[in-house]
């Protein structure tokens, strides 16, 4: 046992979002993993990706490689950038051979954190308990490119005292996209508002995801509109008891 | 051109707007859930596994397809003309009508017929064309261009189509849907009977036999291909595919993707005039083939998917971004994901440089393309493409410099890791300016975290050692 597994917080919670980090941590070693942080890490470079900026992200993604060469497991607090390191490295390094053949190692190594507590941890109950009714947001990048849908739900369904309630829109994006979000800030919001009004209608205190931004972007328009609604990572309801 | 940000926000500001394009669009999105779930379409995934490879397999055997075609429609008697631009096309339809003494044609509805503006093109040499398709019709009586590629005039109420029918045709106000339609068809089958030339669009071209097929649910296409003397068919090139047994997949897929039907209630196989045995059809049949700027889009060996698109409209139906702006707010008469993916192509990435990055990648367009066109990818590829134009004319110099002082930081971990710590010092100042301003603009900035994660992590590791 005491199997080693390896934490790539993301930019975000590394620097807005400590707490899902946290969260992780202890709910790995709460399962009896050793959970160890290279201290290197940044970005996967997935802002400069999505935004047009191939040689900057490729820049970047070397850094990851680098940083995570000898980790069995990396455990990742988001699809979107775990969609980014297993599914668009192989994109942006499609013309250099070596760091194509790296990445290809790379890629069945990194774990979306509910995926890893289901299929490599084998647990769907990690004893956490959450009083409320709760809603599920999926994230895109989650949803449609890494698959994740009934996962997240199956973990939120063990947890005691949780109601799960769904919306109508579950899979709607929310409207963040990245600099989307800044470039085309009323169409962003006017989406995030959408699907604030579905997740009213579910009658939940708490919307959960696994995507950071994703609640970032929610919990701001929530708080402008003075809601008495909160977001929170699925590691944060699973680390409560 | 910059992103029509006014007009954009008219339309986020114009509840009526929303709501109807938010109940129609989720009316398609419903629809089709319910015509390619497991239970409905098992093979559903495979069939668009086939049409995918079909499509590609065509455009990069798109000579041998498209000469197999001519033979064949040449076989039935009928004429093929390749349009290399719009101009082309509508000449040569203005010189058959001066010819055979025509002043009014009917039309059945043609997404290719919008992009070149057909009937603008004709009506300035007194040559009228009428749109039979009756959200074309109303649209064409309104003076606007279509909302959307499958249904033009998604954005309008009843009560927009009757006060439409008031002002253009004096018809009395009348809001009911049914009488509406009733009178509208009273209208249209006098033109119907009047016209000697028709013209209809194609959904698709097929090489091995060379019939146009045509799929509808009001039977106007079949009406204008039948009716008159003489039928014009206006298809892009890329509409062609091989075999007539290809329809099995894409027939199957068109009208559960466009509107939820498993079938449309019209599909017209139309090949050639009337033979000599047969009682109906044209005396004359054409077929204007037209590029428009599509052998463009072959040379890219990436983006040259972005032709395999069979107009099904499901990607603007769940595009989140469509469903807020609007088909209007799109620079070309292709709106929602495939408009952005096809104008910057067709027209040129130094033009409307704003298109591609308005998506939230979120992948609902893909997900649904029943040709599955990487539609995401090619944003992002388009994306790139604007960049470097904007390095080339030496602007957009401030992004520039950001991402890759981005990636610098990113690449140095003591510096992101000093500036980290910095940064929750100047988080409360920094909402003022740049990119946090348009962030500020709708929503409110988290509360910053007292430490970083990496801060944590220090400390922690700090403590355990100290106490061992």
């Amino acid at each position: 046992m005491n199997t080693r597994v390896s934490l790539f917080v993301t930019c975000i919670v590394d620097q807005v979002f400590p707490q899902v980090g946290i969260a992780i941590t202890e709910v790995l070693e709460r399962l009896g993993y050793q959970v160890d942080f290279p201290e290197a890490q940044t970005c996967c470079g997935q802002p400069a990706f999505n935004s047009g900026y191939p040689d900057e992200a490729r820049t970047i993604a070397r850094h990851f490689l680098d940083v995570f060469r000898d980790s069995e497991y990396i455990i990742v607090p988001s699809g979107s950038c775990a969609s980014m390191i297993s599914h668009h490295f192989a994109d942006i390094f499609q013309h250099e051979p070596k760091l194509l053949a790296e990445t290809h190692r790379l890629e069945p190594r990194v774990w979306e954190f509910s995926r890893f507590l289901l299929e490599v941890a084998g647990v769907d109950d990690v004893g956490a308990r959450f009083d409320g009714i709760v809603t599920y947001h999926d994230s895109c990048h989650a949803l449609r490119e890494l698959r994740i849908k009934a996962g997240p739900r199956k973990l939120l369904a063990k947890v005691q005292g949780l109601t799960l309630a769904e919306m109508d829109v579950a899979e709607e994006c929310c409207g963040f996209g990245g600099t989307f979000s800044v470039k085309f800030p009323e169409v962003s919001g006017a989406m995030a508002r959408t699907k604030i009004d579905s997740i009213q209608k579910t009658g939940a205190s708490t919307i959960v995801s696994i995507d950071s931004s994703c609640l970032m972007q929610l919990q701001g328009v929530i708080d402008r509109a003075g809601l008495p609604i909160r977001t929170l990572h699925l590691a944060e309801v699973l680390a409560s008891r | 051109m910059n992103a029509p940000e006014t007009d954009i926000q008219q339309s986020l500001d114009d509840p009526r707007l929303q709501l109807a394009i938010y109940t129609a669009t989720r009316r398609l999105i419903d629809h089709r859930a319910g015509v390619v779930s497991d239970e409905a379409l098992p093979h559903y995934q495979d069939l668009r596994n086939e049409a995918n490879a079909i499509k590609k397999h065509t455009i990069e055997n798109l000579d041998y397809y498209l000469e197999q075609l001519e033979s064949n429609v040449i076989a039935h008697g009928g004429k093929v003309v390749f349009c290399r631009t719009g101009q082309e096309a509508a000449d040569f339809v203005l010189d058959l009508a001066k010819k055979r003494g025509v002043h009014m044609l009917v039309k059945s509805k043609s997404m290719t017929s919008e992009e070149i503006h057909f009937n603008e093109r004709l009506e300035k040499h007194h040559l009228e064309a009428v749109e039979t398709d009756l959200g074309e019709y109303i649209l064409q009586l309104a003076h606007q261009r279509p909302y959307h590629i499958v249904a033009p005039a998604l954005h309008l109420t009843r009560y927009d189509v009757a006060d439409v029918f008031t002002k253009e045709l004096g018809a009395e106000n009348e809001v009911v849907i049914e009488k509406q339609t009733k009178f509208a068809r009273g209208v249209l089958r006098q033109k119907f009977l009047e016209a000697d030339i028709g013209v209809s669009g194609a959904n698709f071209l097929i090489a091995d036999s060379g019939a146009v097929v045509v799929v509808e649910n009001e039977g106007n296409a079949r009406l204008s291909t039948s009716a008159p003397k003489i039928h014009i068919a206006i298809a892009g090139i890329e509409k062609v595919i091989p075999r007539a047994q290809d329809l099995a997949v894409f027939l199957n897929l068109l009208g559960r993707s466009a509107t939820g039907q498993p079938l449309t209630v019209y599909t017209s196989f139309l090949s050639g005039p009337r033979r000599a045995t047969e009682i109906d059809g044209p005396d004359e049949f054409y077929l204007l083939l037209l590029d428009n700027g599509r052998t463009k889009l072959l040379a890219d060996p990436e983006k040259r998917q972005s032709l395999y698109c069979i107009r099904c409209g499901a990607c603007l139906n769940h595009c989140p971004v469509y469903r807020k702006i609007g088909g209007h707010n799109y620079p070309w008469v292709y709106s929602g994901p495939i408009g952005a993916i096809i104008t910057p192509q067709f027209h040129g990435v130094t033009e409307e440089t704003w298109l591609p990055f308005a998506s939230s990648l979120c992948g609902a367009c893909a997900e649904v393309c029943p040709v599955k066109i990487e539609i995401p990818k090619l944003l992002i590829k388009l994306r790139e493409e604007v960049v470097e134009v904007k390095r080339r004319q030496a602007s957009g110099d401030l992004e520039r410099f950001a991402f890759r002082l981005f990636a610098w930081i990113a690449t140095h971990p003591k510096i992101y890791l000093l500036l980290a710590s910095l940064g929750s010092v100047f988080f409360p100042i920094v909402p003022r300016i740049g990119p946090l301003k348009k962030w500020d603009s709708q929503r409110t900035l988290p509360q910053p975290a007292n430490q970083s994660f990496h801060q944590w992590w220090a400390s922690r590791v700090g403590r355990s050692k100290g106490s061992s």
